[in-house]
């Protein structure tokens, strides 16, 4: 036995029992809100999407939204719905059902108003909430981890100290048998024919290429240059060479596991082991992504201080800067920075951060949970609103 | 265990400084849980990498286990890896195109 958790119907293992408020527009967001506030025991993810968009993201968006309702996290779902919003918003109770879970959905425009469809949705969580608290955790080993990686805010002792412990502990949960999503492939860029080295075969090594040349087009495709001077003057200063020394430092917290797929964007792994997902860097898209692949814990190294955690998944916030420890104690969980004093070799950094990740798998509530810093939350699009 | 600089993979030729390393020290590097020592030829920034065994001229430099670029001079045992003598694979316009 690794740690405990909520074993659920399909399968999947639920590290927090939560009853979900999704909104599925925009414009529903308020109502989610206020439902979830009144109901303890409910988790609430609210975002910026659901109308006026391209079908590509209209599609995107209900995809998101199953995949949420389907994380393990999550005991049953109440969808928070306007009524005339674009989301295919029964087809999203529908896949969420199919996965075995109880679904409520509210639909604002028919209920009559705000304040009815709160007092509605309160009832309605209320009792969904007491069938979760029915739920037990139960012995479970790493083959039942699905851990999500990701870094923000990062500076020189990133690459060098939180990242490849990240690495080695992310290979321990592979090893055994578990899952662990990499995304964030704007950071792939310059390192990405290394990361395709580390495929398990060509295809998959080309679909790796194929989608940081997919980023960088779509980067360049509003006139930036995101390469533009790489590394930079500051970089050089600091005693990075080249763009391969700079990105190997991102993926450095993927460790040395074959990649063994590509996914879309929010997409649930249908094999185990190391795999990577489309998804651009900024936390509340790349949170998101990680929670709606059903990650059930989310590991995310930060060089001078990222805050954001996830309404319904926990984050661990790994840090190898001394001072980024001492002065953000509210928001940092784990302090590898005696690995930038020689005082600590990477593999113990790394034991350490896989205990850490399995403590909090069993329920040890992060900062984020605990500061409830987890709200500004998005799906990623790919098109314009319009 | 105390070290000044780190070697991130056993298979790399350079280490990373761990603190600001003059001339003349012998710096003790941290190779997963080994240690060894290595005479500092020249100054060493906080964060900058030095070579833990001579590179040849044209050699690929090796961080992380992984090739971060090539080298263009000798780098002895104890000197600067850095922009001075190591150039980037990628991204080179001056290349020849499709080259890696």
């Amino acid at each position: 036995m690794e740690f405990m958790g909520y074993r659920r119907g399909d399968g999947r293992v639920g590290t927090r029992n939560y009853v979900g408020i999704l909104s599925t527009v925009v414009c529903a967001n308020e109502v989610a809100d206020a439902v979830s506030r009144q109901v303890r025991g409910t988790a609430c993810f609210t975002h910026q999407q659901g109308c006026c968009q391209t079908p590509i993201d209209i599609q995107r968006v209900t995809d998101v939204l199953s995949g949420l309702g389907q994380n393990p996290n999550l005991v049953s779902v109440l969808l928070v719905s306007l009524g005339c919003e674009s989301t295919a918003v029964e087809e999203v109770a529908r896949r969420i059902q199919d996965g075995g879970k109880r679904v409520e959905t509210i639909v604002i425009q028919e209920i009559g108003g705000a304040a009815r469809s709160i007092a509605e949705g309160v009832l309605a969580a209320q009792g969904m909430v007491q069938e979760a608290s029915r739920w037990e955790r139960e012995p479970c080993g790493l083959e039942d981890l699905a851990l999500g990686l990701k870094c923000g805010s990062s500076d020189t002792t990133s690459g060098l100290a939180p990242n490849p412990a990240l690495g080695i502990a992310s290979d321990r949960i592979v090893q055994g048998g578990g899952t662990s999503i990499l995304g964030e492939v704007t950071e792939f860029i310059g390192a990405e024919h290394l990361l395709a080295r580390h495929a398990e075969n060509p295809e998959i090594g080309q679909q790796i290429l194929d989608l940081v040349r997919r980023m960088e087009d779509r980067a360049k495709s509003v006139g930036a240059d995101i390469r533009g001077g790489q590394p930079t003057g500051g970089n050089i200063k600091g005693g990075l060479t080249t763009i391969e020394e700079k990105s190997l430092g991102a993926i450095a917290k993927a460790g040395t596991a074959p990649v063994r797929a590509v996914y879309e964007y929010g997409v649930a792994p249908s094999v185990k082991g190391l795999v990577v997902m489309d998804s651009p860097g900024r936390e509340p898209e790349i949170l998101t992504g990680l929670a709606a692949a059903g990650c059930n814990v989310i590991a995310f190294t930060t060089g001078r201080g990222a805050p954001q955690g996830f309404p319904f998944v926990p984050v661990v916030k790994i840090t190898g800067n001394r001072r980024t420890w001492e002065k953000l104690q509210d928001h940092m969980d784990l302090d590898v920075s005696p690995i930038m004093d020689g005082a600590e070799s990477l593999v113990h950094a790394g034991d350490r951060i896989l205990r850490e990740l399995l403590e909090v798998a069993s329920g040890k509530l992060t900062k984020a949970e605990i500061s409830g810093y987890t709200k500004a939350m998005d799906i990623y699009t790919v098109g314009p609103v319009i | 265990m105390n070290i000044d600089a780190i070697v991130i993979k056993e298979t790399d030729n350079v280490a990373t400084a761990l603190r600001d390393i003059r001339a003349g020290e012998e710096a003790a590097i941290g190779v997963g849980e080994k240690t060894a020592k290595i005479p500092i030829q020249e100054p060493i920034p906080y964060g900058h990498k030095f070579a833990v065994r001579d590179i040849e001229p044209g050699e690929n430099v090796l961080k992380y286990g992984e090739v971060i670029g090539r080298a263009t001079a000798a780098i002895p045992v104890g000197a600067h890896a850095h922009v001075q003598n190591i150039e980037s694979l990628r991204g080179r316009g001056d290349l020849a195109k499709g080259g890696r």
